[in-house]
């Protein structure tokens, strides 16, 4: 086993927060946890995740805010970004797409699904 | 609470606080008691039942001291720096209990507890589990869990 | 306790958040503000919920919230604009939101019918029919396939994991050209291709013959393509589905292939990744590519994924601006409430030490005294610093009042307007969770009894819209809060009569308006013609006085007719302190608190009557005024003192009903620190809580009202007094 892979989740609510610790420490990921696209970037000056995981829809700066800031900095821009969005519908996730969100993720989730979601955009 | 394996292999045996009060001997399960202390004086309450003796400071907290001889119905006792206070948790709460002293720690195994007898009275009945013969000596096992009088009565 | 329990109850503390933020939003779009950040958090505060509700497959909350938001998705778009009518519907539904998040924690029912008719409001608002509510797991379908694998896939196994009967495998060929913007959304091709591998086994043809000279290479470009031959006996949608995340980033083919199964050619069975990303790596090698030089997005740069970041492994060194967050911590209460315990213990410590440095008999101007004396300055300080950790705006209490007001306002049909002030006033919270209950019922009695119908209004003159005001401020140390209306007023001649007719007062006596005004809150009191649902039965002002009494709190009303009433309460900010006069009585140490002592005196033997049947009076100035003796009250002596060798407090009950305790002496002022004793004991009669003073040992509070009602009622029925004390015996 080599050393856990770190997943950042960016995520205003904390009961999502929660889940999403829980579920991927269960899985063997390290997690750390901002709660806005603004404390997002900033938890990324300290950290180089494996993967990012945010919510959209977020006070102060939201998803697609966050995921165009990390996109424009120099050091995460090939970071695999998962949005988490209960929005299936094709617009949010095209407007994710256009911002450099690499994969969704539609809550509800359980953590299989998570998971999985990761591995996929994972190397 | 992740580290509970010292008393799974105590298994059937327990571990009782064996005290007297007056003549007679008595005895706590080990589990609920916190400590003993000497006697200090209490702050009696207004219009409390005859078995509370008042209150004192257990460092910040205000606790409850039960002649517990009187609660089983014994004569009231004259406490003196020699009498004990066995702190016990009872539920959510901390009680003392005024004993005449402590003696000592028994071990015994479950088979050795005898369930009171149906003559005993209905007070003997509501706070002695059971029996047990140590040495020749009669010990009642108390109960705790209603020595203190029922909480709804005057919730209201 | 179950992470998943504990993720529950977070769950519901966030809802009571968010539900307290959509009506502050809501109403703060109401008044006009319909900023977009507040539109925003209004839709947030729906979303959140509903996000958290689906996790924990609270279907019928997930329903509700999402046509909710729908509804506000439309305001924030500036499809609906929001007036009146929509926020009134949109504040309405903010109740039946928080009636089923409430539901959805404690059990129990919401008014399905109101709920539905919610609903219908909420959908015309949008003027079009609403897509269903997603179903929590419906709308994860596309991917349930592949995710069922995944215990097991880690290796691309090609048999027996399959349910059986195994479906039969089949071939496919599977043409993938990845574009720039595949790379530029960090997507990796080589990731792609091993989870293909999962499905089954394949054949990966890498086509570099687009990969241009050297000069010609753009760093950022993609130039590689991959032919892939897979035997699965997944469907053609579990293929898909690993491009989904890429769909319109790359170019890509996937068709039944017309050869033989892969596993027959007895070429390459499985995916070998690390070879796979050699090749790819080794076919990319010449591109001098610098990460971090940050080619302008605009242009499409893409980082190509066939080079390996450097940015992964390295931790950056520089700290770009980044707006500094709000410098909070959340801690746990418990630890706070253990820290105010030790300071309390640190208080009763303090003062033990005073309390031997003088029984030392050293001289005030000594190095221990000065000593001590700065102690005590300095522990003050920590403890009021320790205090206000724990000190809440009363906001938490205030806007649950605009939910209040509307139900209140809906059921008598006298529209109101609420106006609060100062909820950014701080006070412990210990004292905050005391305060709804006394609030909540202000408040309906404000608009039940206090303002009139509309007609009425009309007739008088007034806007047809009632005002109740609630407005909190810090006084003198103490909080203050008002409710106040613009009613009618008391009606001081339908309190009389009622107050007559009940046995409250004599029928001559003569009160004055202030003392009438106080005449509602005796026990049993009310002027409602007819019992209404609103006020309730049984709950008086009696009842809300009482309670804020046993806060150390006072309440008490002004009254003009025609104008309006205003009820004011003063309660501490803390129930962890109280200033106290330590007194003695039966040989007991006790604390009064000083807040219901109005003046102390020392009784002459001529001022003290015997009214027989055990009550007495005292005369102070002109007045009787009932005496009890502590010590019997308490049950600490039986006979009673006599009252020239004793003291007497004059304690006031905010008007309706002074008396005077006897005690044998006073020993002095103090703060003291509130212990309970329903923790380990119960509630005990007369005693109001306990404190620990310099000697170590436990003194009890007074409660001081209970002990003079229950030497009232002791007494008998008390005869007639004076009428100027009148109505003072009830």
């Amino acid at each position: 086993m080599t050393v856990a892979k770190t997943v950042l989740t960016v995520d205003d609510s904390r009961t999502m927060r929660d889940m999403l610790r829980l579920a991927l420490s269960e899985a063997g990921y390290r997690v750390v946890q901002a709660v806005d696209g603004v404390h997002g970037l900033e938890v990324l000056q300290g950290e180089a995740p494996d993967v990012i995981v945010t919510d959209i829809n977020m006070p102060r700066m939201d998803g697609f805010g966050f995921i165009e800031g990390v996109r424009r900095s120099g050091l995460h821009r090939a970071t695999p970004i998962l949005v988490l969005t209960t929005e299936s519908d094709a617009e949010k996730k095209s407007r994710a797409r256009q911002a450099g969100a690499t994969g969704w993720i539609v809550k509800p989730f359980n953590a299989a699904k998570l998971v999985d979601a990761l591995r996929r955009v994972a190397a | 609470m992740f580290d509970t394996t010292h008393s799974v292999h105590a298994m059937a045996r327990r571990e009782l606080i064996n005290f007297r009060i007056g003549p007679q001997e008595f005895c706590v399960d080990i589990m609920a008691v916190r400590e003993i202390r000497g006697w200090t004086p209490t702050t009696p309450l207004p219009h409390a039942p005859a078995f509370i003796r008042g209150v004192v400071n257990l460092r910040g907290a205000v606790l409850p001291v039960v002649d517990l001889g009187v609660r089983l119905g014994l004569p009231p006792s004259e406490p003196t720096e020699r009498h004990a206070i066995i702190v016990a948790q009872v539920g959510r709460q901390v009680i003392g209990l005024l004993v005449d002293a402590v003696s000592d720690i028994l071990t015994v195994g479950d088979e050795a507890i005898q369930p009171p007898p149906d003559v005993a009275s209905e007070r003997v009945r509501a706070f002695v589990r059971g029996l047990l013969a140590i040495e020749g000596r009669l010990v009642s096992l108390v109960s705790l869990d209603h020595v203190l009088p029922a909480q709804e009565l005057d919730a209201a | 306790m179950d992470p998943m329990a504990a993720i529950r109850d977070t769950f519901f503390q966030e809802c009571e958040e968010q539900l307290g933020a959509l009506e502050t939003g809501l109403l703060t779009m109401e008044g006009g503000d319909c900023d977009p950040e507040t539109v925003n958090g209004v839709f947030r505060a729906v979303h959140s919920v509903k996000g958290g509700a689906g996790a924990f497959g609270l279907d019928a909350l997930v329903r509700f919230a999402h046509v909710f938001e729908t509804a506000l998705d439309d305001v924030r778009a500036g499809r609906l604009a929001p007036d009146g009518r929509v926020l009134g519907v949109m504040l309405r539904a903010a109740d039946a939101l928080a009636d089923l998040v409430r539901v959805s924690r404690d059990g129990g029912a919401t008014d399905a019918e109101r709920d539905r008719l919610l609903v219908e409001d909420l959908k015309a608002l949008s003027g079009s029919p609403q897509p269903q509510a997603p179903q929590p797991d419906a709308v994860a379908s596309g991917s349930a396939d592949g995710g069922d694998m995944d215990g097991f896939a880690f290796q691309p196994l090609r048999f027996e994991l399959d349910a059986p009967p195994a479906p039969a495998e089949q071939n496919w060929t599977v043409r993938f050209r990845p574009e720039a913007g595949l790379y530029a959304k960090a997507n990796e091709a080589a990731v792609l291709l091993r989870e293909l591998g999962r499905l089954g086994s394949a054949l990966v043809t890498l086509d570099a013959s687009a990969l241009p000279s050297f000069p010609d290479l753009h760093p950022e470009g993609a130039y590689l393509s991959w032919t892939i031959d897979l035997a699965t006996a997944q469907p053609e949608s579990a293929i898909r589905e690993v491009f989904e995340f890429v769909e319109g980033d790359c170019e890509l083919d996937i068709a039944p292939a017309a050869g033989q199964p892969p596993g027959d050619t007895g070429g390459i069975g499985d995916i070998d990744l690390a070879a796979l990303i050699q090749q790819s790596q080794a076919t990319m090698a010449a591109a001098p590519v610098a990460p971090g030089v940050g080619a302008p997005r605009a242009a499409e740069p893409a980082p190509d994924t066939g080079i390996p970041n450097p940015g992964r492994a390295s931790r950056p060194a520089d700290a770009a601006t980044a707006p500094a967050s709000k410098a909070t911590i959340r801690v746990d209460l418990d630890r706070v409430d253990g820290l105010i315990d030790l300071v309390g213990e640190l208080v009763i410590n303090q003062a033990m030490l005073a309390q031997r440095v003088s029984e030392a008999g050293l001289p005030r101007s000594s190095n221990v005294a000065l000593g001590l004396g700065d102690l005590e300055q300095l522990t003050r300080e920590i403890q009021d610093s320790v205090m206000a950790i724990r000190a809440q705006p009363v906001k938490s209490v205030f806007q649950r009042m605009p939910r209040l007001v509307r139900e209140v306002s809906a059921m008598t049909g006298k529209p109101v307007r609420l106006l609060t002030e100062g909820e950014g006033t701080e006070v412990d919270k210990t004292v905050i969770e005391h305060l709804a209950d006394p609030l909540t019922h202000m408040i309906r009695n404000a608009i039940d009894h206090g303002l009139e119908r509309p007609e009425d209004r009309a007739a008088a003159g007034k806007p047809a819209d009632g005002t109740v005001r609630l407005a909190a401020r810090h006084r003198s140390g103490r909080i203050v809060i008002e409710v106040s209306d613009d009613g009618g007023g008391i009606n001081r001649a339908r309190v009389r009569a009622s107050a007559v007719a009940k046995g409250l007062i004599a029928p001559d006596a003569v009160l004055s308006d202030e003392e009438t005004d106080n005449l509602i809150f005796l026990p049993g009191f009310s002027t409602a013609e007819t019992v209404s649902d609103i006020s309730g039965r049984g709950v008086g002002m009696d009842v809300v006085k009482r309670s804020i009494q046993a806060l150390g709190g006072r309440i008490a009303i002004a009254s003009r007719p025609g104008q309006g009433s205003t009820f004011t309460m003063s309660l501490p900010l803390t129930l962890a302190v109280l200033d106290g006069m330590v007194v003695s009585a039966g040989g007991q140490t006790l604390v009064t608190p000083l807040t219901a002592i109005i003046e102390t005196l020392q009784p002459r033997t001529g001022d003290v009557h015997s009214l027989g049947s055990g009550a007495t009076v005292i005369a102070i100035r002109g007045t009787f005024i009932p005496l009890v003796d502590v010590g019997v009250a308490l049950g600490y002596r039986a006979e009673p003192l006599d009252p020239a060798r004793g003291i007497t407090l004059l304690i006031e009950n905010e008007g309706c009903a002074r008396a005077a305790l006897l005690v044998d002496a006073i020993q002095g002022q103090r703060q003291v620190v509130i212990k309970s004793l329903e923790a380990n004991y119960r509630r005990v009669p007369g005693v109001a809580a306990a404190t620990i003073l310099g000697d170590g040992r436990v003194a009890l509070i007074l409660d001081v009202d209970a002990i003079v009602a229950a030497s009232r009622s002791a007494a008998g029925q008390a005869p007639e007094f004076t009428p100027a004390a009148g109505f003072a015996h009830v």
